[in-house]
């Protein structure tokens, strides 16, 4: 294979792996900050009730700290793959990039990671409204890490507010480059796939403990919370998808119509249910269609016009790989909305008694702890494969900026990675499962945590703190 | 000499907040890696304690190297891309290691504990592998990427060196943040580490000059090496001071902090020395700063950016030193 690909496939899999956790840690430090103040706010009212909001905060604290751990250490990686896999995009548009990375790394990397120690560790050690303020700050920093990313993703996605000379892309003005026209649509759409994907992690992972009998001070209402998330938000998502379609249409036509599956320009363009689009006969096999669907949709008249990708020679993006992450993405979201009303339908209906819940249900949403995931790599890979042959929308191309990294290296660190990413999910998912069946546990004996000290190793616990 | 325009000087203050980021990195992510590679020494109760030590700190530690290579990618485009493209290996090795062993800090007490030990040996690896790429980083980017038999050979002596001065850091670390049995081991692993360690540091001040004339004429010319001359003395000095204090019986008393700071100076020292042989280079014979450098426009931006964070940044991780200082204690969580 050519270097090419390669080094798109190494950094389409590292990227793939990393997005996973953030994806997680985003949603879940607002819902941990909520957890808390729930505690706070209960805590002298009825102690026995606070206390359950205490534990769901102390459980899904060791999720946050695994799934930000991970996050830290494959984004490191990331750090490294622009130069290793681009090395021409940082030369061509460094001015534009470098200084929104540069924010990132700056103003949300250290929050995040600063503060997570005091978070994680800190209790007893300082008091809990700095506790809170840690926990927001962390919480506050992974969102803002999303701002800058996603502004950068977006304007390349809808380039505007730079001017070029010599082929070197310069800023004209900060706030066209950064409130570029993808980025309002695309920053709404992930912050909602990250609540959306904690919301089915907290529904899933607390099914999972009602299922096995333990958590019962806690799992009954993070089920609650879980579900009534995902029931509110999963329409609001819908609506801001239909927008950033909309958006993406007006930008990026040709990326709709090889999501679409839409060769030649048509008025009253049918959606298209399934079909197997096939880049060389440049047609559709197997076509189940809805007539003027897609034109319905897209430009809420039932025989607008939809550009083909015939119209674009060979200037856009492969259709079959869009034309299913597309599905995937909308089906997995389908399934999900059913899911979270069916579910929150009945749980109200027993009062919200978990024991009344049907076992069925709950192995469904045990099922269905990581299709947050599946949703949100599959929208991932729709604009991202879409954006191709281009990096920069337009103006720069992929090929014009890989490295000259021969090809078998590539595919060797490629090899390790992917690897190293299977092992580590697996892992990941086994460490997660194990963790939920054996919360109480962990509570009860308050030898909780890592590095708990063993009794016999000279009472290190008994020097007060700032004595250094 | 004439004073350079701010422009001109914009590529100078990058160079130096890279290179202050890589140090600090190099120094706080030095003693966590020190720490991981004592791992197999230890029993499985110190483990934990050793683990507790380093835990509160890793995360912001390793973010120091993201802030250096972005500053590397975002102000210095050019030569991150030549340096990644000469290093794309060991850079893989390195995060793999680095990967390994962030993840293993936490799988290690969440995972079931049969599988414990599993993740401490994958901790120890992934400390072993990322210094090692480290040292082979650090030998290949100070000889400039040179060819010939002599640069691999003193790139895998660095690999080799920069590994035990970690292990150093880790020992003088320990010595500092335990008390106890562990205390003792910790002076022990001190003293086996303190000689590669040595012939490290001199080789690497000798082999520098002899695969590079840029670096030989810099630093053996009149009257220039007489005041360079207390870098290497000053080192020398604290290193002696070091081992001398392990024979002391108050370093594992009220002394406890100071191998851990002669050490800090050590390292900062041979990154004045370093930093004096390349400057003006980013990459040795090949690159300068301002040949690498991004726009002025786009290095303004940044620069604002760089007021206003690293300021909260070293207010912080002194605010989080400050409430896990003194001896390790229990790693609970809130």
């Amino acid at each position: 294979m050519d270097a090419l690909i390669l080094a798109r496939m190494q950094f389409a899999a590292n990227i793939t792996f990393h997005i996973l956790f953030p994806t997680i840690s985003i949603g879940l430090g607002w819902l941990l900050l909520f957890f808390r103040w729930r505690w706070l706010q209960s805590k002298a009212k009825e102690p026995v009730h606070a206390q359950g909001w205490l534990d769901a905060y102390r459980f899904f604290t060791k999720i946050f700290a695994l799934s930000f751990a991970l996050g830290v250490v494959s984004g490191i990686t990331m750090s490294f793959q622009f130069g290793t896999n681009w090395p021409g995009f940082m030369e061509r548009v460094g001015n534009v990039a470098g200084p929104l990375l540069g924010f990132e790394v700056l103003t949300a990397f250290f929050l995040e990671a600063g503060f997570l120690g005091i978070m994680l560790f800190g209790h007893g050690k300082v008091s809990e409204p700095v506790h809170l303020m840690a926990t927001f700050f962390v919480a506050f920093g992974t969102s803002l890490s999303a701002f800058w990313i996603l502004a950068l993703n977006s304007w390349m996605q809808t380039p505007t507010g730079h001017e070029i000379r010599d082929g070197v892309f310069h800023v004209a003005s900060w706030s066209e480059v950064i409130f570029n026209p993808s980025f309002p649509y695309r920053f709404t759409h992930m912050m909602l796939a990250s609540t959306l994907t904690c919301a089915f992690l907290l529904i899933g992972l607390s099914s999972w403990q009602l299922l096995k009998g333990v958590g019962q001070r806690f799992a009954p209402r993070v089920l609650r919370v879980g579900l009534t998330l995902a029931a509110v938000l999963i329409p609001v998502q819908i609506y801001v998808g239909d927008l950033h379609g909309l958006n993406t249409l007006q930008h990026q036509p040709a990326k709709i119509a090889a999501m679409e599956g839409i060769w030649e320009t048509e008025r009253g363009a049918p959606l298209l249910l399934f079909a197997i689009p096939d880049s060389e006969q440049r047609k559709n096999h197997y076509e189940i269609a809805i007539p003027n669907l897609a034109s319905l949709i897209l430009t809420h008249h039932a025989d607008g016009e939809i550009k083909g990708l015939n119209s674009f020679g060979t200037d856009h993006p492969p259709p079959l790989a869009l034309f299913f992450a597309f599905r995937v993405m909308v089906g997995v979201g389908m399934l999900m909305l059913a899911t979270s009303w069916l579910g929150w339908y009945v749980y109200r209906r027993t009062g919200w008694q978990a024991h009344r819940m049907p076992r069925p249900l709950l192995w469904l949403f045990a099922a269905m702890t990581f299709s947050g995931w599946v949703a949100t790599v599959a929208g991932w890979y729709v604009t991202e494969i879409g954006r191709q042959p281009f990096v920069v929308y337009g103006l720069v191309r992929t090929a014009d900026v890989v490295s000259n990294v021969p090809s078998s290296m590539i595919g060797l660190t490629l090899a390790m990675y992917v690897a190293l990413y299977i092992a580590l999910l697996l892992a990941y998912v086994a460490v997660l499962k194990y963790l939920a069946e054996k919360p109480d546990q962990t509570h009860e004996n308050g030898a909780d945590e890592r590095a708990a000290t063993p009794p016999g190793i000279a009472a290190p616990g008994m020097v007060p703190e700032g004595g250094r | 000499m004439n004073w350079m325009s701010f422009d001109e000087a914009l590529p100078v203050i990058f160079m130096a907040l890279m290179g202050l980021s890589m140090l600090v990195y190099v120094i706080s992510d030095g003693y966590d890696l020190g720490v991981g590679m004592l791992m197999h020494r230890a029993t499985p109760a110190e483990k934990d304690v050793m683990v507790a030590s380093i835990g509160p700190f890793w995360d912001a530690n390793e973010t120091w190297l993201v802030l250096g290579v972005g500053i590397l990618l975002i102000a210095f485009p050019k030569a991150h891309g030549l340096v990644l493209g000469e290093l794309y290996l060991p850079v893989t090795l390195m995060l793999i290691g680095l990967t390994l062993r962030g993840v293993a800090f936490d799988f290690r007490v969440k995972a079931r504990d049969s599988h414990k030990s599993t993740w401490d040996r994958l901790f120890f690896a992934g400390s072993t592998l990322a210094s090692v790429s480290q040292g082979w980083m650090l030998g290949r980017f100070v000889s400039g990427f040179g060819t010939g038999w002599n640069y691999p050979v003193f790139a895998a002596a660095i690999a080799v060196a920069l590994p035990m001065a970690y292990v150093l850091m880790g020992a003088a670390w320990l010595i500092m943040k335990t008390e106890g049995d562990l205390q003792q081991r910790a002076v022990e692993w001190a003293k086996i580490a303190w000689m590669p360690m040595l012939v490290g540091l001199v080789l690497i001040s000798m082999a520098t000059p002899w695969v590079s004339e840029t670096v030989r004429n810099r630093w053996f010319a009149l009257p220039e090496i007489i005041a360079l001359l207390a870098i290497p003395l000053m080192t020398f000095v604290s290193l002696i001071a070091v081992r001398k204090l392990l024979d002391v019986r108050a370093v594992r008393g009220p002394l406890c902090w100071l191998p851990f700071a002669l050490l800090l100076l050590v390292f900062v020292l041979g990154f004045l020395g370093l930093a004096y042989s390349i400057y003006p280079y980013v990459v040795l014979d090949r690159l300068t700063i301002w040949q690498a450098a991004s726009s002025p426009e786009a290095l303004k931006v940044i620069l604002i950016g760089v007021c206003i964070s690293v300021p909260a940044i070293a207010g912080y991780t002194v605010f989080s030193y400050r409430v896990f200082g003194g001896k390790t204690t229990e790693l609970r969580y809130a």
